[in-house]
């Protein structure tokens, strides 16, 4: 590095840009540029994605109002820039700008199957059940398992680690759609120990949603078999991580110190062992969040749960494209939501992570 | 591999993984290519002339079995050496390199990471019909790896600064020599293990977008029969369990054998997890 010389007129400047370069070096400013950028970049990515294709989603719309209405060219293409939110017969940029001009506003389009009905309207009516059930799926079994994990590095060797290890790599191994499909047809159809067809749907009909006790628990009891299933089959991941966590943890000299202070092994197992040994555990669970969502497409599937995943599939069957690029956005942008509050919590809590930069994970 | 039969699970793992790979590549020698659809014998329960009944349209599912293994598993495998290939060779480049290489690769990486995959792909799969298994794996590979990427990363990070590395550096031996000759060998077991979570990860992807019918049936692979089983509505005939349940084990016990593998190659590369 060859240092610049510095000359006396040029001290303001240079100490301006050192302001400048600092707030963007600060932790919580970058994280937020490159959330921002993912989302940008993602948006980017569908835009061209759907304009490159073979049959152009526009031109097949177009072409079906012109066979199956007999309209005119012209009103079927102002129909298709109404619905698709842009119009085919501009330049391709001015379109990519007004485009990201309505994403900033929030406008995401028209359904093409509903006409009238806004593209985030439809998200938005789905996607609250899947934020509940994966949601609360995951936390659940982040907290489970991380206890159970701590329990299996307390007790290594013993029976209890040997078959919670076993129990857990044979659910983490089973694709947890298929788990679902499993419990439909044994408890469902063959034992008839599961109402299944009672069960699907997000909330059984004639219920309204309202902030009351027989609301809630009926959303749970339609709920209950995805959270399960989520549940199942990501605990195992948990219990290995906080497992060997712990077990590092407890060869730590701080820990042997606090034992040989006569600190109570509970005191130490939660203020010693256990805030430490979880840390590793923040930044897993915005993976896993990640990761089941885009499962939840599967597992909604499996058992009607009326969740984003259910919405996703039905706008493939139909060719509903503009719901289709809305789904991947609005998913994308509260994964991206969800590791950034994540990062910015783990930050907080191992102050190690801002000094270095965030990187070499 | 000489790491893996140390373990006795992860032994026994690879020896299932093996045995299914043989079944899948073997099998469909000797069984019929095309069955014939039988309208007299939907649905049958399992008997001597079917081992595990018939389907919805009379043809054996034993056979279908046997048959339907290669495609997954070719898939899976393909996939899982597209994603090492991307993740190795940028991966290392970026540790190795540092700078701004280094930087972009990592944004790169991070942007693709928070992208829900299954979600993208069921995107592409509407899109765009996916009738090849090649055009499958590439698509699944070609967003599967930026976990690998980022270990490998970690991985050179940590042994770029070696001795025998410096010294490798010093003799001014030329990046791809000190990569390839040098830090990528040292890395085997590590790789590996990682090929076999990525191959867990896409055989995932796979069987859903089939199970979901966003990859087109061609052929009677499990992912397709699972598809078949649940819209034909197998899973209300107790004669027909088989159908349902064959594939279910089949896909699980693959990915059980591949997950043990995974467990292992980690106990292998992680003493403290040995010492529990």
């Amino acid at each position: 590095m060859i240092a610049a010389p510095t000359t006396a007129p040029e001290i303001r400047p240079v100490r301006l840009r050192r302001i400048t370069v600092r707030a963007f070096r600060s932790y919580p400013a970058r994280r937020l540029g490159k959330a921002v950028l993912t989302v940008y970049l993602v948006a980017t990515g569908t835009f061209f994605l759907v304009r490159m294709l073979p049959g152009n989603p526009v031109e097949v719309f177009i072409n079906t109002q012109m066979s199956q209405y007999g309209v005119s060219y012209q009103e079927a293409a102002s129909q298709a820039a109404g619905l698709f939110s842009f119009d085919p017969s501009r330049p391709l940029l001015v379109q990519y700008g007004e485009y990201l001009a309505g994403m900033a506003h929030g406008d995401f389009g028209h359904s093409l199957l509903a006409p009238g009905t806004t593209v985030l309207d439809i998200v938005f009516s789905y996607l609250p059940w899947t934020v509940f059930s994966v949601g609360l799926g995951v936390l659940l079994s982040c907290g489970l398992g991380s206890l159970l994990g701590m329990l299996m590095a307390y007790r290594r060797g013993g029976w209890l680690d040997h078959a919670l290890s076993l129990i857990g790599s044979l659910l983490h191994s089973i694709p947890n759609y298929l788990l679902a499909m499993l419990i439909v047809v044994f408890l469902g159809v063959r034992l008839e120990i599961l109402p299944i067809a009672q069960m699907r749907g997000a909330y059984s009909p004639g219920v309204t949603p309202e902030f009351s006790f027989d609301f809630i628990s009926d959303a749970m009891y339609h709920a209950s078999l995805p959270i399960t299933v989520y549940v199942l089959t990501t605990i195992g991941g948990w219990m290995l991580v906080m497992k060997a966590s712990t077990v590092e943890t407890l060869g730590e000299d701080y820990v042997t110190v606090a034992r040989a202070r006569g600190l109570p092994d509970r005191r130490i197992a939660a203020s010693y062992v256990g805030r430490n040994a979880v840390l590793p555990v923040f930044p897993q669970l915005a993976i896993t969040l990640g990761f089941v969502v885009g499962g939840s497409i599967l597992v909604e599937q499996v058992f009607q749960y009326q969740g984003i995943g259910f919405l996703l599939l039905q706008s493939v069957q139909r060719r509903d494209y503009p719901v289709l690029q809305g789904i991947l956005l609005i998913v994308t942008i509260a994964v991206v939501a969800a590791n950034l509050v994540s990062d910015l919590l783990y930050s907080r809590l191992d102050p190690r992570v801002r000094g270095a930069g965030g990187e070499g994970s | 591999m000489t790491a893996l039969m140390r373990s006795k699970a992860g032994f026994a793992g690879f020896v299932v993984f093996c045995l299914m790979v043989l079944l899948a590549v073997l099998g469909p020698l000797f069984t019929p290519g095309h069955l014939v659809t039988d309208v007299t014998a939907v649905y049958q329960p399992p008997s001597g002339a079917h081992l595990l009944g018939t389907d919805s349209e009379g043809r054996d599912i034993a056979i279908q079995m046997i048959n339907g293994g290669r495609s997954v598993i070719l898939v899976g495998v393909l996939a899982g050496v597209i994603s090492t290939g991307i993740a190795i060779a940028f991966g290392s480049l970026g540790a190795y390199l540092g700078g701004w290489v280094d930087s972009l690769i990592v944004s790169v990486t991070d942007i693709v990471l928070t992208v829900p995959q299954i979600i993208l792909l069921a995107v592409l799969a509407s899109l765009y019909t996916l009738d090849s298994p090649w055009l499958l794996a590439v698509i699944i590979g070609g967003f599967a790896w930026p976990y690998l990427l980022r270990s490998v990363r970690a991985q050179v990070f940590s042994l770029k600064e070696r001795e025998y590395v410096e010294a490798a550096r010093l003799l001014d031996l030329g990046t791809p020599h000190v990569l390839f000759r040098e830090i990528l060998p040292n890395m085997g077991a590590f790789i590996l293990m990682n090929f076999v979570v990525t191959m867990t990860n896409a055989i995932y992807a796979l069987v859903g977008l089939y199970f979901l019918g966003l990859a087109p049936i061609v052929d009677d692979n499990w992912g397709a029969m699972l598809n078949k089983a649940w819209t034909r509505g197998a899973i209300f005939y107790s004669d027909s369990l088989f159908y349902v349940l064959a594939p279910v084990l089949a896909i699980s016990i693959l990915q059980l054998s591949l997950v043990t593998m995974t467990r292992s190659f980690e106990e292998i590369l992680n003493p403290r997890l040995r010492q529990s």
